[in-house]
């Protein structure tokens, strides 16, 4: 077979190419590689090193008892357990509905003089220092109410995810394809029937996976809770619970009194007893370090978890 | 412009139909002056010609089919396919005109002609001229030409009637003439048959054309559209 | 052969009396540019009528007139009237959810909802008040029935619908339409994303229902246009880009012996 012209310009340096292609790749290959090892060097010594710092001072008691005097052993966090879970949750409750249904208007009417306002406030909004947004809420809630409260710290931490669920809900809804929305649409739909029965489950997973995002965030904020939730040794829900159904109150009045008093969380007191002079409460702080990255680990392997399975079921 | 090679492919079918023709048009011819000279080893020829008009045919035919299903033709493109599958038959069975006259050619043998062939030789020549306008017109889709033909059909008619009763006249005056009559009525009967057969390429040539299929030169004046039908 | 160039306005094919809708002088508007001219269009009961015509001449748009998508589009605007059993759909004061439920469609790319395929066809039954089991149960089968699909589903109900092939996921969003007995069904080129097979299986079914329904089905595909319709419509678009009616005729003639030359150059490749 003759060779073309071309044949003959490739064939010269064809060898020498060929070597030097060889080359190239494996040094970018091992760079890239030893590159993201870098990357997760951070991680895993932190993780590492909380393990190990924290891990001889975790026994049951620290999850089910309360602080105590310094030195007894046989004392725990729970109330910057129970504090962490009633402010996240909380803070669940007032910030997704009103972020979903935001995200959902502006996915849908951008272009709108409301969804334009609606994104740029977003944008602003997540910019927004977490201590200043405590001390707004210092400012409105703590000072009208004259105490410190679990619901003035809940409603910190919401405004600090209100941002993060608002845009990863858009996103995700706009990720919906348009055809989707058409099928139901075509059928008689009206547009919130569509959008609720159809777009949100269509869109579902990744508003999950955002919503576990702003919660991890959540969890972990301290600066907000300085100035209203302040922190509360011996705050014990279910003791208060059981305390209360013995005084026979009814459900408002015991979730006043979960909601109405100051309350402590894991970020918090880590704070707190690691800027203590005393060693035993600093090894302590390490301890609640491993527990809040615990629980933060727990929820992304749920969510991940469940998110999965969602959908496997859906594939088939 | 598009489907290149599919105009391509149309052209060379027309341009074998034309081949196939000229094959037709010279065995014909061929087998009226073997017959005039009584050249049976001409007519040997011819008869084997026949079978290469047929292979012609059959080549011709699978292109068409092949084109059907491959190229999904419509409208005017499967006007054109659909009709020379139509002309390639008629084209075989004038090729069979040729033959019927040669096999006559060889039948009468050491038999004398009864009488020198003039008219009929003018019949030929007749048909076989209308013939290759007829095909030139299918090739140019000229359906001016294409409507002009067929009435050309009464000369070839009108020579076959007198050739009729010039040989009754024969076959009267000595019955025992009529084997030789007979043979040379029907060798004038395929010629004008032949004749007919052009008018119905001609007909095809018009439907390509105008997507209606009609009579042209028919007497009854039969009109029959595709598309009017119930 | 006629060779009609000039932009002429074909006549409506009679309104004979089984017309199920009727399309006269309907011009499309998006914003200020003009995508419809002035298309006059007959839709004749249980019969299939194919719109075809090279890319964006507007069959789309035509089709979504039917059943007023066009409508979701902020800035479209339809003038003229659309013509559904008499009465005009494009007035004001028009339900037109009623005119989704009585003139559904299907779509170009299957859109199962992600949802099981129970629940798929039975979203829209359900839109409509019906919740009792034992009715959804009988409208689902038999909407799958009748989309040639029950077979190949009936022991899988209660899973996803996009676990299903893409010739059935099809299936489902027909089966879908189906299931709240609209009197008209759009197909939007219903075929083109599926294999050749999933394709003919359409147009069998197509071919299967259409005695309880009329269709209308755009398509791009010329052969199945000729395969499945008992009337064609020619669209192009003129010199503004908006898109007209070229021709509307049976078929057989259109694809035969079309009287235009432009659908005559289209229909045999010359021109796409």
């Amino acid at each position: 077979m003759t060779t073309t012209r071309f044949q003959q310009l490739i064939s010269r340096n064809q060898a020498a190419l060929s070597a030097r292609r060889k080359i190239v790749n494996a040094v970018m290959l091992s760079l890239t590689g030893a590159l993201t090892l870098l990357a997760l060097v951070p991680l895993f010594w932190i993780i590492g090193y909380v393990f190990y710092k924290g891990g001889s001072s975790i026994n049951l008691a620290f999850f089910i008892k309360l602080p105590g005097p310094l030195g007894v052993a046989g004392f725990g966090v729970l109330n910057a357990i129970e504090g962490t879970l009633v402010m996240t949750l909380l803070a669940c409750v007032f910030a997704i509905p009103p972020g979903v249904l935001a995200a959902f208007y502006a996915a849908r009417y951008p272009n709108t003089p409301l969804g334009i306002v609606l994104r740029f406030s977003t944008d602003v909004l997540s910019g927004v220092p977490s201590i200043v947004v405590g001390l707004f809420v210092y400012a409105l809630v703590v000072k009208a109410q004259g105490h410190f409260s679990a619901f003035a710290g809940g409603l910190a931490i919401a405004i600090l995810m209100l941002p993060t669920i608002i845009r990863t809900t858009e996103e995700m809804l706009k990720l919906v394809p348009p055809t989707l929305r058409e099928g139901s649409l075509a059928l008689g739909a009206a547009e919130w029937k569509t959008s609720l029965s159809v777009v949100f489950p269509a869109a579902l997973n990744g508003i999950i996976t955002g919503f576990l995002l702003s919660i991890s965030r959540a969890a972990g904020e301290t600066a907000p809770l300085l100035f209203t939730a302040l922190g509360n040794e011996h705050y014990d829900v279910w003791q208060m619970i059981v305390s209360g159904i013995a005084q026979k109150q009814n459900v408002f009045q015991i979730l006043n009194r979960i909601l109405d008093q100051p309350a402590d969380s894991l970020p918090l007191t880590l704070w707190k007893y690691a800027s203590q002079p005393y060693p035993e409460r600093v090894q302590q702080s390490w301890a609640v370090a491993l527990v809040l990255m615990i629980l933060v680990l727990l929820i992304e392997i749920i969510a991940r978890v469940w998110v999965e399975s969602r959908k496997r079921a859906l594939q088939g | 412009m598009l489907r290149k090679t599919f105009e391509t492919e149309i052209k060379q079918v027309k341009d074998d139909v034309l081949v196939l023709g000229s094959m037709v048009e010279d065995a014909v011819m061929g087998s009226v002056d073997a017959l005039k000279k009584r050249d049976l080893k001409a007519a040997q020829k011819i008869l084997e010609g026949d079978r290469a008009i047929n292979k012609k045919r059959f080549e011709i035919e699978g292109q068409l089919m092949v084109l059907i299903a491959t190229q999904q033709p419509m409208a005017h493109d499967l006007r054109v396919l659909a009709s020379t599958l139509e002309i390639i038959s008629e084209l075989e069975r004038m090729g069979d005109y040729a033959k019927g006259i040669a096999n006559i050619n060889i039948r009468m043998g050491d038999e004398e002609l009864l009488k020198p062939l003039i008219d009929v030789p003018r019949m030929a020549e007749k048909g076989v001229d209308m013939l290759h306008r007829a095909l030139t017109a299918f090739v140019n889709e000229d359906i001016e030409t294409a409507r002009k033909i067929p009435v050309e059909d009464d000369v070839v008619d009108a020579l076959y009637n007198q050739i009729y009763r010039e040989l009754m006249t024969f076959v009267i005056a000595d019955p025992k003439t009529i084997e030789r009559a007979n043979w040379l009525l029907w060798v004038a009967h395929n010629l004008e048959r032949f004749a007919d057969r052009v008018t119905n390429i001609c007909e095809r040539t018009v439907f390509i054309a105008t997507g209606e299929l009609t009579e042209i030169n028919d007497t009854d004046n039969e009109f029959w559209h595709p598309h009017k039908h119930g | 052969m006629d060779n009609k160039t000039a932009v002429a306005k074909p006549e409506i094919v009679g309104t004979k009396p089984a017309s199920k809708m009727a399309i006269k002088n309907l011009s499309v508007f998006y914003g200020k540019f003009r995508a419809l001219a002035e298309i006059n269009i007959t839709i004749q009961s249980n019969k299939i009528t194919a719109i075809i015509g090279p890319s964006g001449c507007g069959k789309s748009t035509l089709l979504r007139a039917f059943n007023r998508m066009n409508d979701l589009t902020a800035s479209a605007r339809m003038e003229g009237e659309i013509i559904l059993d008499g009465e005009n759909i494009n007035a004001s004061g028009v339900d037109v959810v009623d005119v989704r439920r009585r003139v559904g469609m299907v779509f170009q790319r299957p859109n199962p909802f992600p949802k099981s395929i129970y629940d798929n066809v039975a979203y829209g039954p359900r839109l409509y008040g019906i919740h009792r089991k034992n009715d959804l149960n009988e409208i689902v089968e038999k909407s799958l029935h009748q989309s040639a699909l029950w077979d190949e589903v009936k022991d899988k109900l209660h899973q996803s619908g996009l676990s299903l092939s893409g010739g059935q996921q099809q299936r489902l969003c027909i089966a879908r339409a189906l299931a709240v007995e609209p009197e008209v069904i759009l197909m939007d080129e219903p075929a083109s994303a599926l294999d050749p097979i999933s394709t003919l299986r359409i147009e069998e079914l197509m071919h299967d229902i259409v005695k309880d329904y009329t269709i209308i089905i755009v398509t791009h595909n010329m052969q199945q246009a000729a395969r499945v319709s008992d009337y064609t419509a020619m669209m192009m678009i003129d010199d503004h880009r908006a898109g007209q009616m070229i021709e509307f005729d049976e078929t057989q003639v259109i694809f035969t012996n079309p009287k235009d030359k432009r659908t005559e150059d289209y229909v045999t490749g010359r021109f796409g």
